[in-house]
């Protein structure tokens, strides 16, 4: 029988970097919840098995720890790629990504929305490594567009900022529903 | 007759010939820039549709995933990068011609031919709409959670190589849906003592964590792509397009495979795709010639993967069940506005159904003069950076998650979701089987609720011709697969974990 890691292969035989990490992860994750069932879910004895709301997430979560553990055990048992950790680490660094984000909300109600998008745009642009003219004036460009189309046009419900209570009687409204 | 002219008077109006343009138009755009794709537009898009009518929401949502193929097929054949998953076997020839020097033809014979599996699905469907009609109502309690179960397990089985992460991820779906207040006994499930738990996680919210947040993350951390960008010729795509008469078998047979896999749920374009191939180089006189620029492949693979979308519509709305993510995406208008897809709505408002078909040709058509006019400006959209177009998407993103509720616990949710997405995209895992969990699970456990209180033994769940059938298909699913996989291990030729085509949809 032949050693099916030595043949050339048109998809990598091997298991991707961080896959085993994500299993396990996944894994604990489960079993964790499943140890909780008692306590989060309730067993009516009046009902019947259909109607228990504990059925459903005991199907669920079972199905996700049985599958998780064969697929654990089934990626260790593929061959490695080395880079566990490096992917890892890139998985933290999306999180950079997502406290930019955070903040663009945080500062909706605050400055409004018109200012945070343009404020996002511009500076996550300059982030992301593109500092010509034609990049920061279509990140502007781009703002402005999401800001007119959505709110202005279609009245997307989103708050007006904090900010915009310093500006003139007449204004202020404006500036409060249309941006 | 009167039928027909009743449906025209749904779609008569402003806003719904708007909704058509808009959608079809953006789903050209969306499929043409490889890393966005009609998951990210249509997550994107789902919120605003709300405030909309249910028809003119659902034309715009039609409109993104009726043409995003279209121009999925772009990049596909220019840069040999599909612009959505499901062009992916367009590359395989499409892409060979571009190097040949036959951009304009290969882009040609793909218009067409997803025109002609587009507007031959729509017939068919429109054809057998009296028969569905009929149908429909024989659908109880029972038949529609088998048919979701069967839906659950199609999907699962076919991510081939990928089945445990898939199942295991499906499960993982299954859960989030039964987080909250349950409906029953009014009882706390997995809320921990959490007030904004109570109402469960927003499949919107998650939806646009798992698409749109995901997408953007995975292009921040990735590098910009340059295409070199070739040269298409100046040929008028009318004189080439009648080239696909020479193809008609093709076509045809192509666009069957298309309507075939589509009306199943959890089946869809990539087995369809594969199995017009497959046909197309079995019935060839060349086909050591396809993935080497062949463009019966280009055909075969365009036509199958153009006429799954109309057929995809056929469990949503006749049963509603959803097939793939994206119909999954689209059941959530339905029931936003308080339209509940199933056997009555198809026996009952067969106007509204064919108004949505009627839509699906005027979006063929539009799309198509599109792409004659407006190719060459398409490409240019390709030079856009993938990094920017990250936080385009992003910035898009916060509309639909915060307009929601104003919550900012929906944002870290969405965020949460972004970031497990990004793990799967990155690990090659499929992420359509979380949010099928989801619909389908909700769908599954209502129904089993209410078929077990009418039967007295088990047997009695499957004693209606309908419900038998379906039994029978998963059983034969599972069976059909654990042979598959027994015949692979004696052959010691397949790997559960890596050895098969990891599309994605």
């Amino acid at each position: 029988m032949s050693d099916p890691h030595h043949e050339p292969h048109v998809f990598p035989l091997g298991r991707k970097p961080g896959e085993l990490l994500f299993c396990a992860a996944f894994l604990i994750f489960a079993a964790a919840v499943l140890a909780m069932m008692s306590w989060q879910t309730s067993w009516l004895p009046s009902a019947g098995l259909a109607a228990q709301p504990r059925l459903w997430p005991a199907l669920s979560l079972g199905g996700m720890a049985l599958f998780g553990a064969i697929l654990w055990a089934r990626t260790f048992r593929t061959m490695r790629t080395p880079g566990r950790w490096q992917e890892a680490a890139q998985w933290m660094r999306s999180l950079e990504f997502v406290g930019w984000y955070v903040l663009y909300v945080l500062a909706i109600p605050v400055i409004g929305y018109l200012p945070a998008t343009i404020l996002f745009c511009v500076l996550l642009t300059l982030r992301l490594g593109y500092r010509s003219r034609l990049a920061l004036i279509s990140a502007f460009a781009f703002a402005l567009f999401v800001v007119l189309t959505f709110k202005t046009a279609f009245n997307v419900k989103i708050p007006g900022g904090a900010l915009y209570e310093l500006a003139p009687e007449g204004l202020r409204y404006i500036l409060i529903r249309y941006f | 007759m009167d039928l027909l002219l009743s449906s025209i008077d749904i779609i008569a109006r402003w806003d719904v010939i708007a909704a058509i343009v808009v959608g079809s138009i953006g789903g050209v755009l969306v499929g043409s820039l490889p890393g966005v794709g009609a998951a990210v537009a249509i997550a994107i898009m789902l919120p605003a549709t709300f405030m909309l009518e249910p028809i003119v929401g659902l034309t715009a949502l039609l409109g993104v995933y009726g043409s995003s193929m279209f121009g999925g097929a772009i990049p596909a054949i220019l840069v040999n990068t599909p612009g959505t998953p499901v062009n992916a076997l367009t590359t395989y020839d499409g892409f060979p011609m571009t190097q040949r020097g036959e951009a304009r033809r290969a882009l040609a014979l793909a218009y067409s031919a997803s025109f002609f599996g587009g507007i031959f699905s729509i017939i068919c469907l429109m054809l057998f709409a009296p028969i569905l009609a009929k149908v429909a109502p024989m659908f109880g309690a029972r038949e529609i959670f088998l048919a979701a179960l069967l839906g659950i397990v199609l999907v699962v089985l076919n991510h081939r190589g990928q089945v445990l992460a898939a199942a295991m991820l499906a499960c993982f779906g299954i859960f989030l849906q039964t987080i909250g207040l349950e409906g029953t006994g009014y009882t706390q499930r997995y809320t921990f003592g959490q007030g904004w738990l109570q109402n469960g996680i927003d499949l919107i919210v998650v939806v646009l964590g798992i698409f749109a947040i995901s997408q953007a993350l995975v292009l921040f951390l990735d590098k910009d792509k340059n295409f070199p960008m070739p040269t298409v010729g100046k040929k008028g795509f009318f004189k080439v397009m009648g080239e696909l008469w020479v193809f008609r078998r093709l076509a045809l047979v192509g666009s069957s495979f298309g309507v075939f896999c589509g009306m199943i749920p959890g089946v869809g374009e990539f087995m369809s795709q594969f199995m017009s191939y497959s046909y197309a180089q079995r019935t060839s006189k060349t086909p050591e010639l396809f993935g080497k620029g062949n463009p019966e492949g280009l055909v075969a693979s365009e036509a199958a993967n153009n006429s799954v979308p109309p057929a995809a519509m056929v469990p949503l709305l006749a049963l509603g069940i959803p097939g793939e993510e994206l119909t999954a995406m689209m059941l959530a208008v339905f029931y936003v506005h308080n339209v509940i897809p199933g056997p009555q709505l198809f026996a009952n408002e067969m106007d509204f159904i064919l108004a949505l078909y009627l839509c699906l040709i005027i979006l063929n058509v539009l799309v198509v003069l599109f792409l004659f006019f407006a190719t060459d400006t398409l490409m240019k959209v390709m030079l856009i950076p993938n990094r920017f177009l990250g936080m385009m998407i992003l910035t898009f993103s916060l509309i639909g998650v915060y307009s929601l509720r104003n919550s900012l616990s929906d944002v870290f949710v969405a965020s949460g979701f972004g970031v497990f997405g990004m793990i799967l995209k990155r690990l090659d895992y499929p992420t359509s089987p979380v949010i099928l969990g989801i619909v389908l699970g909700g769908l599954m456990e209502d129904k089993l609720r209410t078929a077990m209180a009418r039967v007295q033994t088990p047997l009695d769940f499957i004693d209606r011709p309908i419900a038998f059938i379906l039994f029978c298909m998963i059983v034969f699913a599972l069976l059909l697969h654990g042979w598959t996989m027994w015949k692979a291990r004696r052959g010691d030729t397949i790997d559960e974990l890596h050895s098969d085509s990891r599309s994605e949809g």
